[in-house]
Order: structure tokens, then sequence, then C-alpha cells
């Protein structure tokens, strides 16, 4: 009798800990998917931010329409990018344009002193900072959800109910980490 | 094994419930003791009364954990603002946030030309960053990103919540000890002029004495407490958090050497509110770069500290220099 009392308390405990485990594991994961939708907001944030800009430098700097174009196409292609490596991509060529929009700023005295533009370039270069914090972000959950789940005991239960490895976003080179440097 | 954030928010939570429960035993025994001292009443009569120390002791603890960071950001004279007021302050600590995974603390400035910085609150959900006016104007956008990453580590580490409570204990202390001591005073005027009721209203005044003298013992040892609890450990920490966050570590660096240089006193902190601040808000660069026993390490170190990190962090995020 007493061992079979003995037997069910510890099968009780163990359920317990196993229970308690699933859900730090599911916590984890749901902060993974957070952190991972933080970027998409901030390069929404950024998208929009863009027509507002061009369309301020275009009344200080109209016969700059190449490069004003470049930058519109490449915001277009950034939104209709699918998958993560045509989205990185995407995302790197708008880096440039944007670039180049800020160094032909350079030579319009009366754009740089412009309220609207000044502001647009805060809210642009805190949209930069905003996307790499929020990878960063990303990066650092998944790390420690992956941690959580790859060790013992919880990589039983990982396996078991499928709690898959949650994937880095990898910084591919040097100038897509280099965000725009837009200091005057 | 390292220690992680997580092991310093367990232990600042684990402190932060020691103060609450030391603060209301003080009380508690306090009164106790001080009844069974002066009725001579049996240890059981002292029962009665032990509780009502406790309900003060406890009554004052709720207050120092819900309105304290109200009432440290009113003793500072901080005011709260808007993203119109200052929308680069704001993006600063609107991008930390994400970096940091945390809530958007509450911002407040402080209108003083001294140049410093604090973090408040529970904890992140109730958090508040001040920065002075001094300072927001003197730094550019890396610097500031620095120091505001210094006061969210602060938030993230749940320092905010240790500091805070015995930031409005010491003050409600040194409060109670210096209103028993004008009671003193006043009652024992009034004393001197009606000279017929002596027996009670005398033995009541030994008590107002006494409580008042207990009370100023313990204030100051309290004020002691603080520097011992803004270890220098704590804002070492707070540093490297910061550079954690930014992966920058030459924009707080270069914030501290401007901090460092500042000769103002901030004239809002006191002995009670001194450990919240990114920089000792006292003493001029001389005394804070040395000070052994100051609630803030050598400024030199913090920034020598700093500058061994770079390099090893990787590059700024930043885009405006």
């Amino acid at each position: 009798m007493l061992g079979i009392l003995i037997f069910l308390g510890i099968v009780v405990v163990l359920v317990m800990a196993a229970i308690g485990i699933y859900n730090s594991l599911v916590g984890l994961r749901q902060q993974v998917k957070s952190a991972w939708s933080q970027i998409d907001v901030q390069l929404k944030r950024r998208y929009d931010l863009i027509p507002n800009l061009v369309e301020t430098v275009k009344g200080y700097a109209a016969h700059e329409k190449q490069t004003l174009e470049n930058v519109i196409q490449a915001r277009n292609a950034a939104v209709a990018a699918q998958g993560v490596a045509a989205q990185a991509q995407a995302e790197n060529v708008l880096t440039g344009a944007l670039r180049q929009l800020f160094a032909v700023a350079e030579a319009y005295p009366n754009l740089k002193a412009n309220e609207n533009f000044l502001q647009l370039q805060e809210e642009l270069a805190s949209t930069e900072n905003r996307i790499s914090f929020a990878r960063q972000n990303y990066n650092d959950t998944a790390a420690s959800y992956n941690t959580r789940a790859q060790s013992f005991p919880a990589v039983l239960f990982a396996r078991m109910f499928n709690f898959l490895p949650a994937e880095y976003f990898e910084i591919q080179n040097v100038t897509e980490r280099e965000a725009p440097k837009v200091a005057f | 094994m390292p220690r992680t954030f997580r092991d310093l928010i367990s232990e600042n939570r684990r402190k932060s419930t020691l103060l609450v429960v030391g603060f209301m035993a003080f009380f508690t025994i306090t009164v106790y003791v001080f009844t069974l001292y002066a009725t001579g009443a049996d240890a059981r009569a002292g029962l009665v009364p032990a509780l009502v120390g406790l309900g003060i002791g406890a009554l004052l603890a709720f207050f120092s954990y819900e309105a304290g960071a109200g009432a440290i950001l009113a003793m500072s004279g901080a005011k709260p603002i808007k993203k119109e007021d200052d929308p680069q302050l704001y993006n600063v600590v609107e991008e930390l946030s994400i970096a940091a995974g945390l809530p958007l603390p509450r911002i407040y400035l402080i209108d003083d030309t001294a140049m410093n910085a604090f973090a408040t609150g529970r904890g992140p959900k109730n958090a508040v960053v001040a920065i002075t006016q001094g300072l927001r104007d003197r730094l550019n956008r890396d610097e500031l990103q620095g120091v505001l990453a210094h006061e969210m580590s602060h938030v993230r580490n749940y320092d905010i919540r240790f500091a805070m409570l015995l930031a409005v204990m010491v003050g409600l202390l040194a409060l109670l000890a210096d209103g028993f001591r004008r009671w003193m005073w006043w009652g024992g005027a009034r004393r001197r002029s009606s000279s017929r009721d002596s027996g009670g209203a005398g033995a009541f005044m030994a008590i107002i004495a006494i409580f008042a003298i207990i009370f100023s013992i313990v204030a100051p040892i309290l004020g002691k407490l603080i520097q011992l609890a803004a270890s220098r450990e704590r804002e070492y920490l707070a540093d490297a958090s910061s550079v954690e966050l930014t992966r920058n570590p030459e924009g707080l660096a270069s914030a501290l050497e401007k901090l460092g240089k500042d000769q103002e006193v901030l004239e809002v902190a006191n002995r009670a509110t001194q450990h919240l601040y990114i920089v000792n808000p006292f003493k001029p660069f001389e005394t804070r770069a040395r000070g052994l026993l100051s609630t803030h390490p050598p400024l030199e170190e913090r920034i020598r500290r700093l500058r061994a990190l770079e390099g090893a962090a990787g590059r700024s995020n930043s885009v405006v220099s």
C-alpha cells in the first residue's frame, strides 16, 4: 500500500515537473514569435516614412529625380519581397538608396534647414535603430529559447511536442549591418 | 557560472522583500519594546501596541511600494513629457525599450541645468526614466542613447525597485525623526507655560523624545545602507548592460566624460535619493572620481572599463552623430 502511494507521489511530481517545463517552453516560444513580429512592425514603419521623405526632398531638389525614383522603387520592392533571403536583399538595396538620398541632400542647404526634413531624418534614424534593435532582441530571445529547449531535461519534451529550434537572424555582410550614415 | 541579469532580478526582488520585512519588523519591535519599557507592563500587554506598530509599518511600506515612484519624482521636481516635446529623446527611449524587450517607460524631465539622470519604479511595467534638462541639452544622440540604456538596464534588472524602496523608506524615517524632534520642542515649550498638567503629559513627552532619538539613530544607519546598496558592482553592471543594448561603448563613455566635467550640484537631490542617479549628484569631480565610500564608483574607472569594451562589442547601431 505504502509502496503504491510513494509510486503515485513520484508520478505526480514528475507530471507536474513536465507540465512546468512544457509551459515555460510555450512561453518562450511565444516570446520568440512576438520578437519576430516586432521586426516586421519596424520595417513597416520605415516603409511608411519613405513617401513623406521623398515628397519633402522633391520640394527642394526636384531634379534629383533619379535618386528619388531609386528610393521609391527600392521601397516598393522591399514591401513586395517574399521570403527571408529576398527580403534581406531588398532591404539591403533600400538602405543603399536611402544613403544615396541623404548624400544628395548635402548639397541643398535649404533642405537641410527644413523642419520637416530634420524631423523625418530623426524618425528614419530612429527607425534604423529600431530595426537593428528588434533583430538583436529577436536573436537574444531565440538564443534563450533554444538554450532552454536543448538543455536536459527539457530536451526530452522539446522533441516530443515539436518545439523546433528558432532560426537566428543572420547578418550576411558588413554593409547590411551598417545603417545608412545620415550624419552631416 | 557567470551571473546573468536573471540572477540579478531575483536578487533584487529578494532584497526588496527583505527590506520591506525589515522595515515592518523595525516598527513592530520598536513599539513593542518601547511599550514594555515605558509602562512596565508584562510581555502580553505589549502585543496590541506591537500590532499597531506592525500596522503602521505595513502602511508605510505599502505607501513606499505603491506611491514611491511618484514621491521620488515629486521630490526631484520631475515633470512628464510627451512625444511632441522632445521627439528625439522619446525615440531614443522607444528604441531602447525594443532592444531590451521591455514596455516603454514613462519619460520625465527635471528642469535643472545640472547634469544627471535616474530611473525609478516598481519594475519594468511601472518604470520611469528621468533626465535633467542640463544633461539632455548637452548630449548628442549616441551619448543620450548610452545614458538611457544605462537607466533601462537598471529597469530591466529591478535595481529600480530596491533603490526606490530604500529611498522612500529612508526619507520617511528622516521625516518622522524630524517630526518627533519638532514635536518635542513645541510640546516642551507648551508644557513649561502650563505647568498644571504634568504627570501624564510628561510621560507622553518622554515617549515622543525617545521615538525622536530612535528614529534619529536609525535614519543615518539606513543612509549608510543606501551607500552599500548602490554598490559599485551594480553601476558597473548597468554600464556593461547598457553596451549590451546599444553595442556602442563610446556613447556612454563620452557621456560620462561630460558628466564628469560638470561641477554643478543638483539641488533637487538629497541624501535619500542620491543613489538613484547615474552619477553622484553632490560631489565635484575630484571626489566623485576617487571617493572610496561613495555611492558610485569612480567615473574614470567606469570610462576606462567602457573603452576597454570598444571593438569587442561590435559596431554602433546609431545613424546620427
